[in-house]
């Protein structure tokens, strides 16, 4: 008897410590549920035609939501996120078509854009960090500049990638989709930015940003580095966002905003910061568009779909926090 | 001469200040600008956003990160609410008065129980009631013809009422009556500031914190779904996510006004004030020849320059 209450006991202690440990369990479980559901629902949505599909959809909305992680994780906000891929996605379509199209062009127009995102992200550092406004309101201010930018860059929706682009996106090598390659290499990229000693100062400052500098962290220039590496993953998240659309729309990301960051929650990461994982984020966005595929699969009618996608969407965040909280 | 200089510090003053500096640059720009008429139309929109940012600074004055992102839905929804109850007919207005409130108390109730008894953050909980208002939008467009207003609700917000103000503005200045009196002369006001500032000191006293934070989101509902009735009223027929455009700008309108986000500090007068100070400075960017690029670059970078009058964070020390 008290031996079945103690095994009880420790193996839910050992199941707060993977909790603990890991905070993207619970949306790891979420996704596997969805994905059985979708499996269940439509069998060919889980077949490599159809997660290739999925993932060439919401890779952008995973860069995302990791660079929305990074800000979070110092306990920060980026409502301009959405504002900088629209940025990007134009600026390097504009380029690439300026430039010919060929192999080359494409790649410094990628640069190019790597930099517009890098110096998007240093701008909020700046007016978040070190002039001290409120983060919320101040990158809304800069999304609404980005917004103009991109509208000076290209005014109307339309102009095309060059084939060259899109093509490489949609490609296979060796039978295997470039997204899955894209992904590994991102998976990669996660690893190694978990392993800096960045991603251990940001978690600091997000956790006692007073804390923190007292023991000698320069907390404004850390804020400042997280938001420069949103902007460099809201540029990579631009780069997939021309891959699939083809073109260059100067209000492409506007909407993605507020889905990075529910993402970022789905994930389990706390908005107030010092907890959460980049890992989680990418599992947040692909509950997203699980959700949004699985109410299409059981046959939603098509005006009902956004109401469903909402609800579901609302429960799994609520879902996510309370669970998290009782691991906590 | 310190009562002098904390006059000039102070939110409100800073704001009447731009708003008149505003309007001078604008009769620089195009003469006209700041003519009797023109005021008047600028404050009836003022009057829009200041009705949605009622609820939202009451939302963040209680703090613990108050913000209310499915202020936008509500306008959208009661708009629609409205059109659909009244149908360009007068005698259908207090019927859809009473559905609009009901409607914004009825979200804003959800959003308060999440944030209370499941005590999700604010900004998760509204945010994830901001995609369910906007998938109902979509239903609701879908079976029903989005409506009309009725001839005496474009009257009040369009037409003199008093004084040769229109009623819009009336019941502006009314509802910045009932909030200074709420926020000032109240138990419940007190409570705000109470739980606002200090949650822990304020629940050990005996505040029902969480019934008063429920009230603060259903406030914020009953105010946003007023003002998508206005808002109805001012345009005859709704649109497409009418009420989107008021989400963040509401919020910064209470920014402007000098409440904290911290929650706690602050008032709604502040915000009448940055809500007029908002739309000037927009309708000042519509006037100047200058193609919708430019102005949303300028439109930006104001509103940044703008916040550095307002409480900035604290520098950090050791």
């Amino acid at each position: 008897m008290s031996d079945a209450v103690s095994t009880q006991a420790t193996r839910s202690k050992g199941l707060k410590q993977a909790f603990q440990r890991f905070p993207f369990l619970p949306a790891l479980v979420i996704l596997i549920v969805l994905l059985v559901l979708n499996g269940y629902f439509q069998p060919r949505s889980v077949s490599l035609i159809g997660l290739t599909g999925l993932t060439k959809t919401y890779l952008a909305l995973m860069l995302l939501a990791v660079a929305q992680t990074y800000v979070v994780y110092a306990g920060d906000i980026d409502l301009s996120v959405g504002a900088i891929v629209s940025l990007v996605n134009v600026v390097i379509v504009v380029l690439m078509e300026k430039w010919g199209g060929s192999g080359l062009s494409v790649v410094a127009a990628m640069l190019v854009g790597l930099a517009a995102g890098l110096v998007c992200g240093l701008i909020n550092g700046f007016v978040v960090a070190a002039l001290r406004l409120q983060a919320i309101v101040a990158t809304f201010a800069t999304s609404i500049f980005f917004t103009g930018a991109a509208l000076w860059v290209l005014p109307v929706a339309g102009t095309p990638a060059p084939a060259a682009f899109w093509r490489t996106y949609g490609a296979r090598f060796f039978d295997i989709p470039f997204v899955f390659y894209a992904v590994v290499v991102l998976a990669l990229l996660l690893y190694a930015l978990a392993r800096l000693r960045l991603t251990t100062q940001l978690l600091a400052v997000g956790d006692d940003a007073q804390g923190a500098y007292q023991s000698g962290l320069p907390v404004t220039l850390i804020r400042m580095k997280g938001y420069a590496l949103c902007g460099v993953f809201a540029a990579l998240a631009a780069f997939c966002i021309t891959g699939d659309t083809a073109s260059g729309d100067p209000l492409v990301g506007g909407k993605m905003t507020l889905y990075s960051v529910a993402a970022v929650v789905l994930g389990g990461s706390a908005l107030s910061g010092g907890y959460g994982t980049v890992v989680g984020s990418v599992f947040g966005a692909l509950i997203i568009g699980l959700i949004n595929s699985l109410v299409y699969f059981v046959g939603t009618p098509s005006e009902w779909q956004n109401l469903v996608q909402g609800l579901a969407i609302l429960i799994a965040l609520m879902a996510g926090i309370l669970v998290g909280r009782r691991a906590q | 001469m310190n009562a002098a200089a904390a006059f000039i510090r102070q939110p409100l003053s800073i704001a009447i200040a731009l708003i008149v500096a505003l309007l001078f640059l604008g009769e620089q720009l195009s003469p006209g600008f700041a003519s009797p008429q023109q005021i008047l139309r600028l404050l009836i929109v003022a009057a829009l956003l200041g009705i949605v940012a009622a609820g939202q600074n009451l939302v963040i004055l209680g703090g613990r990160e108050g913000i209310d992102l499915s202020v936008g839905g509500v306008v959208s929804l009661s708009a629609i609410v409205a059109g659909n109850m009244m149908n360009g007919l007068d005698s259908g207005i207090p019927l859809a008065i009473l559905a609009c409130v009901a409607t914004g108390a009825f979200f804003g109730l959800i959003n308060g129980l999440g944030v209370t008894l499941l005590r999700i953050p604010p900004l998760v909980m509204t945010l994830g009631m901001l995609g369910v208002l906007q998938g109902l939008l979509v239903v609701i467009r879908n079976g029903i013809p989005s409506g009309r207003a009725a001839p005496g609700l474009s009257e009040f917000v369009t037409q003199p009422f008093l004084f040769g103000l229109p009623g819009i503005i009336w019941l502006w200045i009314a509802i910045g009556v009932f909030m200074a009196f709420l926020l000032g002369r109240t138990v419940f006001g007190h409570r705000i500031y109470a739980i606002g500032s200090n949650e822990q000191a304020a629940y050990m006293a005996g505040v029902p914190v969480k019934r008063v934070r429920v009230m603060l989101f259903v406030l914020s509902g009953v105010f946003a779904a007023i003002a998508g009735m206005c808002l109805l009223g001012y345009s005859g027929s709704s649109f497409a996510n009418v009420g989107e455009q008021y989400m963040l700008p509401s919020i910064i309108a209470v920014v402007f006004g000098g409440t904290s986000l911290a929650g706690g500090k602050g008032g709604y007068t502040g915000t009448m004030a940055g809500a007029v100070m908002l739309v000037v400075l927009q309708s000042i960017l519509t006037t100047v020849n200058i193609d919708e690029s430019g102005r949303q670059m300028i439109f930006g970078a104001t509103l940044l320059v703008l916040m550095l009058f307002y409480g900035r964070g604290r520098a950090m020390r050791a």
